[in-house]
This record gives structure tokens, C-alpha cells and sequence, in this order.
């Protein structure tokens, strides 16, 4: 693969990432406890949606066939999603979604503080824009699961059970493919092992503060980078992409 | 029945040297979660650079009934109203 094509590849991966888990909390609109919480989501889900613009249009640039981010983000088969199986979980109830936040948000932000160091300026400067959006995602996040941690014997119960049950996702962030391997040898891209330190000490931290247990579990899922996607997926995508297959090329 | 969070006063500080102005209010079950609401909710337009909340039943308010007491007297006091001063041009935000 060419330095390019490899940049697309991985900016496009990133790209996923951001917008699954943009769509997935847009789906939380109107739905929310209280006012407030719903301006804050709604704000978090397009931040994360503005991500993935700026990845895909990169990831199409690199790519150089003319491809732009809505060819990206509605055009694609589910195969071609490379996102990590954590972003594309049902939101549940909300100390489900909190929990999906926390895990998600505390990998990804040393993954951008990696990026930022990369070869590569197209990809650092999105991340260091980036980085600023999820920093504070993540203290809106961890401040959720310490409420409902250290909140009522129920809220306490029902969120050691989304940890639980979530759990099975986070190996796939650390487990490093071809991809991973080439960005890093070429870009000096993120070091995979040492974001898992990190991410390990960050979220056992918060997990201890909010009075949970760490999840023993060993057995990991995988396959969401290598476009083996959990059986919610096609309902994510086929509602996402419905307006632009059905009609396509259709303007605001 | 639906238990409401306490309502927090929101005051925002549009930039450096002015002062804090009451820009609304939020719903919040605590201190930390009563900022983090005022941000999404009132900063979303580069609005501020500082935030202060406080909670609406901390507020110590002057009594509708007793405002003819506590600011008539003032009305007819020109002498007090720093009017005999000329300002410099280089004076801002005063």
C-alpha cells in the first residue's frame, strides 16, 4: 500500500469512529433526563460528527479518486466501516451510554495526544483540534459514571452492569493490525501498548472513585476494525444512510 | 412524581476586565454538574471566559414590598452621580 492509500485508510477509520458514535448519540435527542443534558449531548454528538468530516475529506484527499466525506460517511457498505465495536453499541439506558462514553473517551483522547506527535500534519492537525472537544467530553462523562457509581444502591448496581457488559469491547482498542503497524513504522503513529497503560490507570482511577469494580473478564470481541461489525450495526447504518440511498446526490 | 434538580444561577464574564453578568439559569443535581451545564448551555457562541454559578436559594434578595424604602430615597440625590468629572478617552469600560 502506498503512504496514501495507508493514510486514507487509517484517517478513514478514524473518521468511523467519530461518526458512529456521533449518530448513535444524536439518537439520544429528545430523549434525555433533563434540558441541559440534552444541549450538552446534542453539542458532544456534533462535535464528534465535525470530526469525522475533517477526517473523511483528509482520508479523501490522501485517497486522491475524488471521493468527499459524504461519499464516505453514506455511500459505504457496512464491510467498509472499520470503527471499533464499542462505538456502534445501542445506547441502553443511560448508564449504559455513560459507561460506552468513559471507555471510549479515555482511549481516545490518548490516542489523540498521539497523533498529535505523528509524521503526518494532516492527521495532527485534526487531532490537536479534536483534543480539545474530547478532554472535556470525557470530564462530562467520568463526572456521570461517579454520580451513578457513588449514587443510590440502584444507579450503583445497574452501572457496574454496563461495565460489565461492555467490557468485552475495549480489547479491540488495543490490539494493534496491519494498519496500526504501518502507521506507527511510517508515521511514527500511536504506540498501542502504551496507550493501554494509560487508558488502564485513567479508567481504574475514575472506576474507583465511582466506588465499581474493575471487570475481570478476559474474553474479548473483535473484528469492528477489519469491518465485522455486532449485529446493531446495519440498523445504525441503514437509518444514517437512508435519505442518500434512497436519494442520491440529494441537497439540503 | 418527578423530582427537579435545585436551580443554579449562571453568570458569565464575556471577556477579560468586565465583569460577570447574570446570563440565566440551569438545572443541576450538584456544584460540579451546575458548570458543566452552564457551559453547554450558555457558551456555546464563544460567548464567555469565565463562568461562576451559584445556587438560586443561596441568592439573599432585596423585598419587592420594601423597594419604596430601599431606593426612593436615592432619587432625588443628584450630587451623589459623578457627573462634574470629565472622563480621559483612553478610560474603557467604565
Amino acid at each position: 500500500m502506498s503512504d496514501n492509500l495507508l493514510m486514507a485508510a487509517y484517517a478513514s477509520r478514524l473518521g468511523d469512529n467519530a461518526l458512529v458514535l456521533g449518530q448513535r448519540m444524536i439518537e439520544l435527542v429528545a430523549a434525555s433526563p433533563e434540558l441541559e443534558e440534552e444541549l450538552a449531548n446534542a453539542n458532544f454528538s456534533l462535535d464528534y460528527i465535525g470530526q469525522a468530516r475533517m477526517f473523511y475529506t483528509y482520508a479523501g484527499k490522501c485517497e486522491g479518486v475524488g471521493r468527499d466525506e459524504d461519499d464516505f460517511a453514506f455511500l459505504r457498505p457496512e464491510h467498509e466501516y472499520r470503527n471499533l465495536l464499542l462505538v456502534e453499541q445501542p445506547n441502553g439506558h443511560f448508564g449504559d451510554s455513560t459507561v460506552r462514553q468513559v471507555l471510549f473517551e479515555s482511549w481516545y483522547l490518548h490516542l489523540l495526544e498521539a497523533l498529535t506527535r505523528c509524521s503526518d500534519e494532516g492527521i495532527s492537525e485534526i487531532a490537536a483540534r479534536a483534543i480539545k472537544e474530547v478532554r472535556y467530553h470525557l470530564r462530562h462523562s467520568s463526572q456521570w459514571l461517579l454520580r451513578l457509581g457513588d449514587g443510590t444502591e440502584e444507579s450503583h448496581r445497574r452501572v457496574q452492569q454496563s461495565l460489565d457488559n461492555l467490557w468485552k469491547f475495549t480489547g479491540e482498542m488495543f490490539s494493534p493490525d496491519d494498519l496500526d503497524d504501518e502507521m506507527r513504522a511510517i508515521f511514527n503513529g500511536p504506540h498501542l501498548e502504551i496507550i493501554e497503560a494509560q487508558w488502564r490507570e485513567d479508567v481504574r482511577a475514575i472506576v474507583e472513585q465511582a466506588t465499581l469494580k474493575m471487570p475481570d473478564n478476559q474474553w474479548m470481541a473483535s473484528g469492528g476494525k477489519q469491518g465485522r461489525h455486532t449485529e446493531h450495526f446495519g440498523y445504525l447504518l441503514a437509518e444514517m444512510q437512508h435519505l442518500q440511498q434512497t436519494y442520491p446526490g440529494a441537497t439540503w | 412524581m418527578k423530582q427537579e434538580w435545585p436551580l443554579y444561577e449562571v453568570f458569565i464574564r464575556s471577556r477579560s476586565g468586565l465583569s460577570h453578568r447574570h446570563a440565566g439559569s440551569v438545572h443541576a443535581a450538584d456544584d460540579e454538574m451546575a458548570l458543566t451545564n452552564a457551559r453547554d448551555t450558555y457558551t456555546r457562541r464563544k460567548e464567555g471566559v469565565s463562568i461562576w454559578v451559584v445556587r438560586s436559594d443561596k441568592i439573599v434578595a432585596s423585598d419587592p414590598e420594601e423597594s419604596s424604602a430601599f431606593f426612593e430615597p436615592a432619587e432625588d440625590k443628584i450630587y451623589r452621580h459623578p457627573t462634574f468629572y470629565e472622563i480621559p478617552d483612553e478610560v474603557e469600560n467604565l
